[in-house]
């Protein structure tokens, strides 16, 4: 494929994505016209449904943020475990960060969020690396479904955990209940300001990484051959993914299968080619992640169904496609 | 075949028969301690005088009403998980193939959740995690067999559509009233506290039918286990042979998630458990079997003393000691399969 059409194809994904953010802001509870979505943005609130619109622009703005982190994380995942299946939510970041999160605010009685931040990160890193080796060990390459059986596991362990704790309090498992299931809806919007230089962090890592992951796909000694320093992308690599699923996971929940679907989607459109595809994810995802949302508030008017669900509403089938289409390795 | 058939059972058989005796033993000292411990620590003498009929009242009222059903429940639930566990293990020929992890748990909570919400009691839930639990299994029966039926598949598809169920019980956990979620999230966390006489009785006829058909198809389990062309070699019908087990294993996992909720890891590790200590081929279902009564029942006991004052749920601590034992095991298999 040549550079125009990817470039196109990223313009049209853009389309798509400002085309999402409206929605996101105009549909709800209460719809409110376009042309009132944008009087609302540029000038004062003067309207009940100006109010409504302010009131949607933290929960858009943490839909793209969170959006964008899964979807960089889930192509990075494939990326740099070359499996198939790769997933937050299926290798146990998401469990890892929760279990830490959990163990915050109930044993530790943290309060502030910089500091669940750090131990969303350190759960999330833990999580990985347990995952990771437990799939790796002993062979060179783990293979996806081995990789995806230790993410069980691990997740199945670590659900034991915190949900045992959250029993513990009844006032932990209040608050627990609605942030485990994962929603970009009545979160704090200073929590986004906060978290918004480790996003940024997270993205340009990952940008970053993008040419030397190119090189990795053709295997470790090319790699080294062309000059790639593959411990390091490696490292870097790794930290990106600790620090967006850790910062998505903090703010918004556990949500899974949104990387899994992203990073599928752009090696469909642009490839394999990753100065391409992570572009494409950050564009794509965040459009994924509002449109899920926006589906979660008109099936269930007037309330709604939460982003964790209709995403895994959408992203479980196509696991479930792909480990039906491909040929699978013995286990 | 014969000759070959004698040389492992003169081999294996005494190790097999001196595993059972021990696992038994142990699992009869640990329902005595069982009995004998908890908020009122009763000493075995009182315990005897007890079964004689010499004990007060409110003694008697605490093993016979509260302690003794709970530990029998204990001691099926874990014999079912036991054995189901050894029957996923040699079909999917896998060490994680096991029903926790591949979405018959998460099935079985959402029809126990949805139970729940609407009010049911017991024996509701209890039948609502069971045809939860089946569906599930059906599902994932039918949709890994879209693209030819192979183990791996079932185990992966399992996964996915966990997730799924997952997503879907913390999404009826957050509809419920509080208190109920509670409820609801306290029977997810797998434990079991206040289990009395009516579930020590629908698990016991569900094993009494159960156990039985599972040994009559051990042997063909076994034969399977040398490979799909040898066990067609042999005569064993291998799509129906898979099928019967299946619905087997399914059902034991059910019935035992119907009564507990879904305790972790039991189903994972005693099957594993067994294999290293008897040592040789083949699926050890009765061993299999104590030792998942012997986990879960020293579960049991050590969670009720754990944290002095809380009722841990059984699965939570089954969950953590599942996770560790994990790590050991598949840094262990993986690294030896290797050389």
């Amino acid at each position: 494929m040549c550079r125009a059409p990817r470039a196109l194809g990223v313009a049209v994904a853009a389309v798509a994505l400002l085309a999402a953010l409206a929605a996101s802001l105009a549909v709800g509870a209460k719809d409110v016209p376009l042309d009132t979505v944008v009087t609302a943005l540029l000038h004062q609130a003067t309207s009940t449904d100006h109010e409504i619109v302010r009131a949607r622009i933290p929960r858009t703005l943490l839909g793209l943020a969170v959006g964008i982190a899964l979807g960089l994380a889930g192509v990075l995942m494939h990326a740099l475990t070359r499996n198939p299946l790769a997933d937050p939510g299926i290798l146990g970041v998401n469990a890892g960060a929760a279990a830490a999160l959990v163990t915050a605010v109930g044993l530790l009685g943290l309060q502030h969020l910089l500091a669940y931040l750090w131990l969303s990160f350190l759960g999330a890193a833990a999580a990985a690396v347990t995952v990771y080796l437990l799939g790796t060990r002993g062979h060179g390459r783990a293979s996806p479904a081995r990789l995806a059986l230790a993410g069980a596991a691990v997740t199945a362990a670590l659900t034991a955990y915190t949900s045992g704790f959250s029993l513990l309090d009844t006032q932990a498992f209040d608050r627990y209940r609605f942030w485990t299931v994962g929603s970009l809806a009545g979160r704090d919007p200073s929590l986004l300001w906060q978290a918004a230089p480790f996003f940024a962090l997270g993205v340009v890592a990952a940008l970053g990484v993008a040419r030397p992951l190119n090189a990795i796909a053709l295997g470790d000694v090319t790699a080294q051959a062309l000059g790639v320093r593959v411990g390091r992308t490696r490292a870097v690599a790794a930290v990106a993914i600790t620090v967006l699923c850790g910062t998505a996971t903090a703010v918004a929940g556990p949500i899974a299968f949104v990387g899994l679907a992203i990073s599928h989607a752009v090696r469909a459109l642009a490839g394999p080619d990753h100065r391409w595809s992570l572009p494409y994810a950050l564009v794509l995802a965040p459009t994924l992640v509002l449109a899920t949302d926006i589906v979660g508030r008109v099936m269930a008017r007037p309330g709604e169904i939460e982003v964790g669900l209709t995403a895994a509403m959408v992203g479980a089938p196509l696991f479930i496609a792909l480990v039906c289409r491909r040929r699978i390795p013995q286990l | 075949m014969r000759v070959a058939g004698q040389l492992v059972s003169l081999r294996t058989r005494p190790r097999a028969l001196l595993v059972v005796t021990v696992l038994a033993t142990t699992l009869a000292a640990l329902g005595v301690l069982a009995l004998s411990t908890g908020r009122y620590p009763i000493p075995v003498a009182t315990l005897v005088e007890a079964v004689t009929g010499q004990a007060p009242r409110a003694i008697e009222f605490v093993v016979f009403g509260m302690r003794l059903p709970r530990m029998l429940a204990a001691i099926l639930v874990g014999l079912a998980l036991g054995i189901s566990g050894a029957l996923f293990q040699s079909l999917t020929r896998n060490p994680l193939g096991s029903p926790d992890l591949i979405g018959l748990n998460s099935g079985a909570a959402t029809g126990a959740i949805l139970a729940l919400l609407v009010g049911g009691g017991a024996l509701v839930t209890s039948t609502a995690a069971i045809t939860g639990g089946l569906a599930t299994a059906v599902v994932v029966y039918l949709l890994a067999s879209i693209g030819g039926l192979h183990t791996p598949r079932i185990v992966l598809v399992g996964i996915g559509l966990s997730a799924l169920l997952t997503a879907v019980n913390h999404y009826l956990l957050t509809r419920a009233r509080l208190a109920e979620a509670q409820h609801a999230a306290a029977w997810l966390a797998g434990g079991l506290n206040g289990r009395g006489w009516g579930h020590v009785a629908s698990v016991a006829v569900a094993i009494a039918v159960l156990a039985p058909v599972a040994l009559l198809l051990a042997a063909r389990l076994r034969i399977m286990a040398l490979g799909d062309d040898l066990a067609l070699a042999l005569g064993v019908s291998l799509s129906r042979s898979r099928l019967m087990l299946l619905v087997l294993a399914v059902t034991l996992s059910a019935v035992a998630t119907a009564t507990a909720g879904p305790v972790p890891f039991v189903a994972l590790a005693a099957p594993q458990l067994v294999a290293r200590l008897v040592g040789g081929a083949g699926p050890h279902l009765v061993s299999a079997g104590l030792m998942g009564a012997v986990l879960l029942v020293a579960a049991d006991i050590a969670a009720q003393q754990a944290v002095p004052g809380v009722q841990l749920p059984t699965g939570v601590l089954t969950g953590l000691l599942g996770g560790i034992y994990l790590a050991w095991l598949l840094t262990r298999e993986w690294r030896t399969s290797a050389q």
